[in-house]
């Protein structure tokens, strides 16, 4: 909370207490209302960020308390609730230097998953502490003790382990019984059994005086699995609830008009016939007809073309397209029909459906591993049975198999890895919604680029500024100043003016018009100021009775996309581009970023067709695409990644999103994979190497605790420390 | 070997504290933000809890 008023006080220990009871400075939280605003930082790094982002946000007059959590990269606000306080929040901080996202606190307040890590955290720590006190009682038996100490030992040792185990390795039997129920095999089932095996011939082994018993080993495994289960744990949640907390941004709403006013409604509300509204700056919620109002619409989100389309009254208009220069009424109209926002939505569901289900590396390794190792207990049990007719003897020897043999190891391996991966990500601005993701990246040999807002920054740059007389630039510039179109503000961005221009007034949906020394000057559309349309994106700038002049812009490629796309072929992969675009263009721009393979004018259903093709010709491809034209073809690819500045629908289907907005992180998340992969398989021999080891001197009957200790704990430590060097890589 | 009668259940009690108090340390959200935790140290203003969940 608020520290400013604690710096006063000079010890420490003072501080905390008063801190709760004073009230602190800024608003009294009683009296006005309070909100909860949760914004996405990912800059922040380290302890001057830290400090920097809440002195600055403490000291504002309208906030409460401002806390940053680094590892979730977010700043969690305090703050006093009037409209617009997120923008200006939002606002301050990108002046900081700490762009910010905004998430839904509403989705934040889900605390069911923060409930379950605890509880696994809890498991853990009940399970280690049994596991060190049986331990330290047990390094007495192996140092020698026999006769009536060894029993002592080995009862409290069974009083420690048995309340422990049924509580600790709760999720593995219940997780066991559920694939039994189903008649199935997981990888929780030889681990539940060789936990409850080992407690019941160490209890048998107690009470009749024996000399082994595994308590240590059957606590030692529930302990190491449960550090896998709670890494695996933690690397989901971190990205389940970073997508779904994004993808609740864009709230899909609509604003309908009624009788002497206005009401937002959800979309699924909206009914044929309904007047919506339209701001600039806002998306058009439903396919309709123009009304009222003159304005320009940005298709290229919906379509991948980067020419802004002039409409007015009667123009049939697409849902999903923004609005870019004046305000409109629409008519809703074929809502229960073909809209294309609903064509895309089902080929969406279709791409995902007809995705193969991808078996993962450790469901893999579980399939072979799992009847291996009971088939091989089994047999150790029935040949040392009828070899020796020593039933006692041939329990021992399977449980000791059963626990050596026990995937400790592989129950880490996969989730220490992929923790560590994701970490590295998230350092990097990369969000990656599921670790499977992690390894299908790994194993592309093919990146299909999508054009706008993806390989190009999705914001026009002026082009033909050198042809433009130094007057009419000036000219241009003091009109433009007064606009908010964002090609006004690309001029206006491009040149320096310090004409002064009077009644200058806005015409939404046409341009900006003026007076300069009595003559009229205009800067607007082509057909406003006199001119033909081109195929171009253009301003044009009348003045007085002069022919027009025109101002061309194009799409920016982005500074990074050709390094990335060199670093992807560098890598030895086929780099395509697949845009909704009009061919010029487009060839342009793969030109420019080193692409030869491209295809333009690709529909969205073309694009998941095209993207079908590669796949049934052998290819593993990875999407790379921000646009609604895009989502279909993101769910139909191999893996697929999306920018943090793509529509919903993209973000939703990605399996990875690009936070820090840096294209270079594409190439980087594919080496990060890569060796992943590599630091998986590399585990997964590990554990065989070990396997194939320790698991003759189980069969053979001379394997005792202590090698079970032993064998465990050593594999597990490597397997963690061999993953962790994921996080040091270059 | 009767001083392990007092030793044994004295190591039980010690261990016992110690799991309580990493259930505490849990439910006061000491583990929401362990990099926040680790830079925070670094800052001269003092810091005396996590943020209330």
């Amino acid at each position: 909370m608020n520290k400013e008023s604690s710096s006063l006080v000079a010890c420490p220990a003072c501080v905390a207490l008063p801190d709760k009871a004073s009230p602190p400075l800024g608003p009294d939280p009683g009296k006005v209302e309070m909100r909860r605003v949760e914004l996405m930082l990912p800059t922040v790094h380290c302890a001057a960020c830290i400090a920097k982002v809440e002195r600055e946000l403490n000291n504002r007059a309208d906030v409460f308390g401002a806390r940053v959590n680094l590892t979730l990269k977010r700043v969690s606000i305090t703050a006093v609730d009037h409209p617009g306080i997120e923008e200006e929040l939002i606002a301050m901080l990108d002046q900081l230097g700490y762009p910010a996202k905004p998430l839904d606190s509403a989705v934040l307040l889900n605390s069911a998953a923060d409930k379950a890590g605890r509880d696994l955290l809890a498991r853990l720590g009940v399970a280690g502490f049994a596991m060190m006190n049986v331990m330290l009682l047990s390094i007495s038996v192996w140092a020698g003790a026999d006769g009536y100490t060894r029993d002592l030992m080995h009862w409290i040792s069974a009083a420690i382990a048995f309340p422990a185990v049924i509580f600790a390795s709760h999720p593995f039997y219940t997780s066991a019984w559920g694939a039994l129920r189903r008649g199935r095999l997981n990888m929780e089932v030889p681990i539940s059994l060789a936990i409850f095996l080992a407690l019941g011939v160490s209890l048998f082994e107690t009470i009749q005086g024996g000399e082994n018993a595994y308590f240590d080993a059957a606590l030692s495994l529930t302990f190491f699995l449960l550090i896998g289960r709670y890494l695996d744990f933690r690397t989901r949640a971190t990205a389940r609830s970073a997508a779904t907390e994004l993808a609740a941004l864009e709230v899909q709403k609509a604003r309908r008009e009624t009788r002497g006013g206005e009401e937002t409604v959800p979309l699924d509300a909206l009914q044929e016939g309904d007047i919506l509204l339209v701001a600039p700056g806002e998306r058009l919620p439903a396919d309709g007809v123009v009304i009222w109002g003159d304005s320009e619409l940005d298709p290229s989100m919906l379509t991948g073309e980067t020419l802004p389309q002039a409409v007015g009254k009667g123009v049939v208009v697409r849902a999903g397209m923004l609005n870019i220069s004046g305000p409109l009424k629409i008519r809703a109209e074929g809502l229960g029909e073909e809209t294309l926002l609903k064509q895309i939505t089902r080929l969406v569901e279709t791409a995902e459906n007809a995705r193969n289900r991808y078996t993962s590396l450790a469901e893999k390794a579980a399939q072979i591993y799992a009847p291996l190792v009971h088939l091989l207990a089994l047999v150790a049990f029935l040949g040392w049975g009828f070899g020796t007719g020593d039933w006692r003897f041939a329990v021992n020897v399977a449980a000791a198999v059963l626990i050596i043999t026990c995937p400790c190891a592989l129950g880490l391996a996969v989730p220490a890895v992929l923790a560590a991966a994701s970490g590295r990500l998230f350092a990097q601005g990369v969000l990656l919604k599921d670790g499977v993701a992690l390894e299908k990246l790994a194993e592309i040999d093919m990146v299909v680029f999508d054009k706008t807002g993806t390989l190009t920054t999705g914001k026009p740059k002026l082009v033909n500024g050198d042809m433009i007389s130094a007057q009419n630039r000036q000219i241009a510039v003091a009109l433009a100043r007064h606009s908010a179109h964002p090609l006004a503000k690309a001029i206006a961005a491009a040149f320096d003016s310090d004409l002064a221009i009077g009644e200058i007034s806005e015409h939404p949906g046409f341009g900006t018009s003026g007076l300069l020394d009595g003559v009229a000057i205009r800067l607007g559309r082509a057909d406003w100021c006199g001119a033909g349309a081109g195929d171009q994106t253009s301003v044009w700038l009348k003045v007085g009775e002069a022919p027009p002049v025109a101002f061309y812009f194009e799409d920016q490629l982005r500074d990074e996309a050709a390094a990335t796309v060199a670093a992807l072929k560098q890598a030895g992969l086929e780099v395509k581009l697949l845009s909704g675009d009009v061919p010029g263009s487009v060839e342009k721009m793969a030109r420019a970023a080193g692409i030869d393979d491209w295809t333009a004018s690709a529909t969205p259903a073309e694009k998941v067709d095209a993207l079908a093709a590669l796949e049934q010709a052998g290819h593993k491809v990875l999407m790379v695409g921000d646009g609604l034209n895009d989502a279909a073809a993101l769910a139909a690819a191999h893996v697929s990644i999306s920018p943090a500045s793509a529509v919903d629908a993209s973000r939703s289907s990605a399996d990875m999103i690009i936070i820090s907005d840096n294209l270079l992180e594409v190439a980087k998340a594919r080496e990060i994979a890569v060796a992943s992969r590599r630091r998986i398989l590399e585990n997964f021999s590990i554990a065989a190497i070990y396997n194939m080891v320790s698991v003759p001197l189980a069969l053979a009957g001379i394997a005792t605790p202590l090698h079970a200790a032993l064998a465990m704990s050593t594999s597990s430590i490597v397997v963690s420390l061999n993953s962790m060097r994921i996080g040091r890589m270059k | 070997m009767n001083i392990l009668a007092i030793l044994i259940p004295v190591s039980l009690i010690l261990g016992g504290v110690g799991l309580y108090a990493f259930f505490w340390s849990i439910k006061n959200n000491q583990y929401d933000d362990p990099k926040g935790n680790a830079a925070r140290i670094l800052s001269d203003r003092y810091d005396d809890e996590p943020a209330d969940e």
